[in-house]
């Protein structure tokens, strides 16, 4: 990397302001502030339903929110596209590779949308060498000549992350990326993630505590659009408002061994359900256009 | 799914064939038989293009009779106007004001009718895909569009006798570029010039579908949005695919004249756009010969029929497509691996 990108890449940071998408009257993210800087693994918690995905939808240019985005430029109102070529990349919940082309073929695309218009004409002679690193990072190497739609679910999220390395993405935005990993695949990914956050900065969302506790530096968490909390591991697991609306009485957000007594904690007011596991249940979010187009 | 382009010894073997074929043709067959053959490769140059833009890209173009008509309208009014040789062009007498309309008078030229019948469908596709692709119209939208743009040419043409040659169309041509169509030689000629342009065709096909531009196409048939959050702006990734497939319908026009005769509201119509259509699903849209070879085919078998029997030929038709869409969904190009898959079965049943 030259000189000017690392220090390009050292002033990176993520700031979003007052952040409010509407859905008809409903405040799915109701005045989110939020600062990431490069370096810090950011973890995004919060019940199912508040409105984690819709930040990032919202960052990315899928759904409209007012408010500000800046990641070096006002992301708020660019295309997706241009939002992408901004730096700002990510992944989806429910993994969405090329299916029909190869690994090697989804990096090269993702390698290439810096590429000069008339080179992509050209078939590809070799393999580019940030596509054969990535191969390496990401462990698909031998791989690389299968068809993307047969991986298995752990192997396509990697090649997602992997297509974000390529494509050299210096925002991060992962939606629950270790969702249906084996506990080996969560290490490796963790381990992943905190080498990539050394240089980058990534925001992830996600739902397992045991694969927090092991790999967040710092933790927001949401309820119901709003942030209730922010801090470290330790300070918002702390937190007596993160305990009562989002944690629940039996999830074990502590380690075994500080677990809090087992009696309920009080709730106050009108109690909405909290979130358990069947966010994995959810059935996965299509992918909408961002502009309303008249698609079938 | 198996590619069809994709090994190298397919691409000899498939060009050896052609070449031979090519040669073969006009030892084979009578000056009739010829000239129909070399109408089908005109059919043949719109349906590559079609399997380009709808195989590879997802693009259900329905309205390439617009196309095929701009390059064939182009290229009869030359055909008229130098036949008048400087005068006025027959029909312009009988039914018009007996002068040359304005907006001929550019295609006197030969150059600029050659630069125009690739120009002027490269930029019609190059605005209506951008008008319709950056506003995220697609499928059934796109294809009712394109219709509908279809079926208003071909009534504009009809209702522009005087200068168009209204339902008759433009007809009774003498010389092709200086060269006499009364004769067979060059009748024959045409045909070489016909063969010779639909393999280029077919070659630059295969060089796009094999380039990065061809795998993007595939990422955006299959996943158009995701796409954007790979930092590409698909709108621009159809438009050009679009653009290439009206160009090869353009010039299949063009050809289409001094080969036929004529050019008519018939030619270019809503039907003769579905038809266009039609020798792609049969061959297969994602490969690269079956659109050829569906066409050919296609069309060869609609002769023979319509010949004989020809109340038949529409039932005919219709049942074919019906089969081909119910059990080869990827068209008769996908019939070795249907056959394979059925052996292998067998084998693992027996
Ligand atoms: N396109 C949409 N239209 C209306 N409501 C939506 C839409 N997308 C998400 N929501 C709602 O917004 C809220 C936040 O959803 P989401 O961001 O997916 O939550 P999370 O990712 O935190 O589980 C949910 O109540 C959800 O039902
Ligand atoms: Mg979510």
């Amino acid at each position: 990397m030259s000189a000017a990108a690392v220090e390009r890449i050292a002033h990176d940071y993520l700031e979003v302001r007052g952040l409010v998408v509407d859905f008809d009257g409903f405040h799915a993210v109701d005045g989110v502030d939020l600062t990431v800087t490069k370096g810090d693994l950011r973890f995004l918690i919060g019940p199912n339903g508040a409105g984690k995905t819709t930040i990032i939808d919202a960052i990315t240019g899928l759904t409209k929110a007012t408010g500000s985005a800046v990641f070096g430029v006002e992301l708020l109102g660019m295309a997706t596209h241009r939002i992408v070529r901004a730096g700002v990349g990510r992944t989806f919940q429910t993994a969405s590779v090329i299916e029909d082309l190869t690994v090697l073929q989804n990096l090269d695309i993702a390698a290439g949308m810096r590429r000069r218009r008339l080179t992509l004409l050209r078939a590809r002679k070799s393999t580019p060498p940030e596509v054969t690193a990535a191969l390496e990072t990401i462990g698909l190497a031998e791989h690389a000549d299968k068809r993307a739609g047969t991986l298995a679910h752990g192997q396509k999220q990697w090649l997602e992350i992997g297509m974000l390395l390529v494509q050299d993405a210096r925002l991060l935005l992962l939606d629950e990326p270790v969702a249906g990993m084996s506990a080996e695949e969560r290490q490796q990914t963790g381990e992943l993630l905190q080498h990539i956050a050394q240089t980058r900065t990534i925001v992830v969302v996600e739902h397992d505590m045991e694969f927090l506790r092991s790999f967040a530096d710092s933790v927001t968490v949401l309820h119901q659009g709003k942030v209730i909390a922010e801090g470290s591991v330790a300070e918002v697991q702390a937190d007596p408002k993160v305990i009562e609306v989002y944690l629940g009485p039996s999830e074990t957000f502590a380690p075994a061994a500080e677990r809090p007594p087992k009696e309920r904690p009080k709730v106050t007011g009108p109690s909405r359900p909290v979130a358990t596991a069947p966010e994995k249940f959810r059935p996965p979010r299509k992918i909408t256009p961002p502009t309303g187009g008249a698609d079938a | 799914m198996k590619l069809v382009w994709q090994s190298k010894w397919t691409l000899w073997a498939g060009l050896a064939v052609a070449v031979i074929a090519v040669v073969l043709a006009p030892l084979l067959l009578n000056d009739f038989r010829l000239a129909l053959l070399a109408k089908y490769l005109c059919y043949a140059m719109v349906a590559v293009g079609i399997g380009l833009a709808w195989g590879q890209g997802g693009m259900l173009t329905l309205g390439q009779g617009l196309f095929f008509g701009l390059g064939g309208y182009i290229m009869a009014m030359h055909m008229k106007l130098a036949d008048a040789k400087g005068g006025v062009p027959d029909f312009m007498s009988l039914y018009g004001t007996g002068e040359v309309p304005i907006w001929w008078e550019p295609f006197r030229s030969p150059g600029v009718t050659l630069v125009a019948i690739v120009a002027v469908p490269a930029l019609a596709a190059l605005i209506l895909g951008w008008a319709v692709f950056t506003r995220g119209v697609r499928g059934a939208y796109f294809a009712i569009l394109s219709q509908a743009l279809v079926y208003a040419f071909a009534l504009l043409l009809v209702n522009q006798q005087q200068t168009t040659g209204g339902t008759n169309g433009l007809n009774g041509f003498k010389g092709f570029f200086g060269l006499a169509l009364s004769d067979p030689a060059n009748k024959r000629m045409l045909y070489f010039i016909a063969a010779g342009v639909l393999v280029a065709m077919v070659i630059a096909t295969r060089a796009l579908m094999r380039s990065r531009f061809g795998e993007l196409l595939i990422a955006v048939r299959d996943q158009e949005n995701r796409v954007r959050f790979l930092g590409y702006d698909p709108a621009w990734t159809k438009v050009f695919a679009y653009v290439i497939a009206a160009v090869f319908a353009g010039i299949g026009g063009a050809l289409f004249v001094p080969i036929v005769g004529i050019i008519s509201p018939a030619n270019v119509g809503v039907t003769p756009s579905i038809l266009f259509l039609a020798g792609v699903v049969i061959g297969g849209r994602t490969t690269l010969l079956g659109p050829v070879l569906g066409t050919i085919g296609l069309r060869f078998v609609e002769t023979q029929l319509s010949e004989t029997y020809p109340a038949f030929w529409t039932y005919f038709q219709g049942a074919l497509f019906i089969l081909v869409i119910c059990f080869l969904p990827q068209g008769m190009a996908s019939i070795g691996t249907w056959l394979k898959w059925l052996r292998r079965r067998r084998e693992v049943t027996a």
